[in-house]
């Protein structure tokens, strides 16, 4: 058995219950966009929160300690009723390894019913390491010696792939075009215009070659997920819940050759040779083989649009096309509603901004909204199964397998 | 009052002109290079685990890709708010024999529209920004044959 916390095929949970607080910018605190969302998950679950015996929260770093320690801040304001806790922080994944966590509680038999609850509330403008001096903290270093933002790495990425595949920024802009219709459609989204390429190409350069409409915006929102176990669901009533099948939160393999947030170099590979595949590549391998499936198997996907460049790396690591190819497949439409395989119709980032630890929970009520057949105007059609996909700083592969 | 040259980070480079180099530690027993500086153990987790020595590194690479910073970044990264922002450009640098890519500022004057992927950079030392007593030094990345 490899060391790669993938390949061993896992137990189902169920999902029972989505629910969203809309995406924005709306001033308040992110405990308030968490509990609007959690209410709006047991809702849709139709369980009482005194019934759900533990609760896991995704950490925002910017709530102050409330933010640190989100499961009991949420379990607070929810109304403390004795549940088991735990916070969870993994950056741009913090919200799959809350959903891993509580995965984790069912298939152990330790919890029947799991809240799972994701928040933030943004600041303007860009992302910004925690304050004071602290000269050991990649975070901290980049900005402080290189002043390089996260859209600064979104930015080598996109022109990498310029050099390399020959993508284009009118590529790059369709992805926004395509995801910008899909976020039109969806309440919860915060842009909710369409977007021509004209419209991109006008935008201001923020990190050559991208435009202000290749980045996406930091948000506020908030995302929570009923999970129970199978045996619960059935005496609950829903006979056929949307399952979640893998969880994949593995971490990268040295020496890691993509430089990738916040370092400011990577691994050498004069010492050791570089694995076969990308870390990205190797986040979606892990949940195919938990899931038993492959990329052939999938009815959509939802991934991580920090740029419209980086989807398109996700559709080559998530193997819908060749790597090199993702910029012909997007044209040809395949991966537009009504495509082979439709991506982010959600409206992905491009349409909601970032609300990091609410994001990879939004990913799965997407999927399991498009799964039930009740994602009204963005329903893709007869859809069976999804894979969400994210990354997060500091090395946190996130994807997430669920089937109905 | 001169100010004092102070390396923005403490045993990352070292030299003056030509001489200057990007410091990193190489394993004895695996041969993996660190950039930054990997004091405590080899992170290759099939190697026994050698001696980390300081390393010189390369001194020219080529790029890997580059970009730039349109608009002013957010604190730690000092700049003079009364002076209007002026792009920067972030090359990543790929050295071949350390097989690394290592980020850096380009050279005052380098824009992203003087560059291309696959052309050689070099190494020289740089002013990242100066305050009432210090000159706070660190690397920049400069097209080669380019003074």
């Amino acid at each position: 058995m490899a060391a790669d916390g993938g390949g061993v095929m896992t137990g189902e949970v169920a999902v029972l219950g989505a629910g969203m607080h809309p995406w924005g910018k709306w001033g308040r605190s992110f405990v308030e966009y968490g509990v609007r969302a959690a209410r709006a998950a047991l809702a849709d679950a139709g369980v009482d929160w005194r019934d759900v015996g533990s609760i896991v929260g995704a950490d925002t770093v910017r709530g102050g300690y409330p933010g640190y320690v989100a499961g009991a801040t949420f379990a607070r304001a929810l109304g403390w009723q004795g549940a088991r806790v735990a916070s969870v922080y993994a950056a741009c994944a913090s919200g799959a390894q809350a959903i891993d966590a509580a995965r984790a509680q069912i298939l152990a038999g330790l919890a029947e019913v799991v809240l799972v609850v994701g928040a933030d509330a943004a600041p303007k403008g860009f992302f910004r390491p925690a304050g004071g001096d602290r000269p050991d903290d990649p975070d901290w270093l980049r900005f402080r010696v290189l002043g390089a933002t996260n859209p600064t790495y979104f930015g080598l990425y996109a022109r990498r792939r310029m050099a390399v595949h020959g993508d284009t920024p009118q590529d790059f802009a369709l992805v926004k075009v395509k995801n910008a219709a899909m976020g039109a459609l969806n309440p919860n989204a915060r842009y909710r215009k369409r977007v021509t390429a004209e419209e991109v190409a006008a935008s201001a350069v923020v990190a050559d070659p991208l435009r202000l409409l290749d980045i996406c915006a930091t948000s506020d929102g908030g995302a929570a997920l009923v999970l129970s176990s199978m045996e619960f669901a059935r005496r609950h009533g829903t006979a056929e819940p949307v399952r979640i099948r893998a969880v994949s939160t593995v971490t990268p393999r040295y020496p890691r050759t993509v430089l990738d947030l916040p370092d400011i170099a990577t691994d050498s590979a004069a010492g050791a040779e570089p694995p076969g595949e990308t870390f990205r590549a190797s986040i979606a391998r892990a949940a195919y083989e938990e899931a038993g499936i492959g990329p052939e198997d999938l009815s959509l996907a939802e991934v991580y649009d920090l740029s419209t460049a980086l989807e398109l790396e996700w559709y080559e690591d998530l193997g819908l096309c060749g790597e090199g190819e993702a910029a012909k497949l997007l044209r040809e439409g395949v991966t537009a509603p009504g495509g082979r395989i439709p991506v982010n119709p959600s409206g992905g980032l491009a349409s909601f901004g970032e609300a990091v630890p609410a994001q990879a929970i939004a990913q799965v009520c997407e999927a399991t909204w498009q799964l039930r057949g009740r994602a009204g105007d963005r329903q893709i059609p007869d859809a069976r199964v999804a894979v969400t996909a994210n990354q997060g700083l500091f090395g946190h592969g996130s994807a997430v397998v669920a089937v109905r | 009052m001169s100010r004092t040259r102070t390396p923005v980070v403490t045993g990352w480079f070292v030299g003056d002109g030509a001489e200057f180099r990007l410091l990193g530690t190489r394993c004895s027993a695996c041969g993996s290079v660190f950039f930054p500086r990997e004091d405590t153990c080899c992170r290759d987790p099939g190697c026994r685990g050698g001696d980390l020595a300081e390393v010189p590194l390369s001194r020219r690479g080529r790029v890997w890709s580059y970009t730039d910073s349109r608009y002013r970044p957010p604190s730690p990264y000092v700049t003079d708010p009364e002076l209007p922002w002026e792009p920067c450009a972030l090359i990543a640098v790929e050295l071949e024999s350390e097989r690394i890519v290592v980020l850096g500022q380009a050279v005052p004057g380098i824009t992203v529209a003087d560059l291309t992927v696959g052309m050689e950079m070099e190494v020289v030392p740089g002013v990242l920004h100066e305050d009432a007593e210090t000159t706070w030094t660190t690397w920049r990345w400069r097209p080669t044959g380019v003074e």
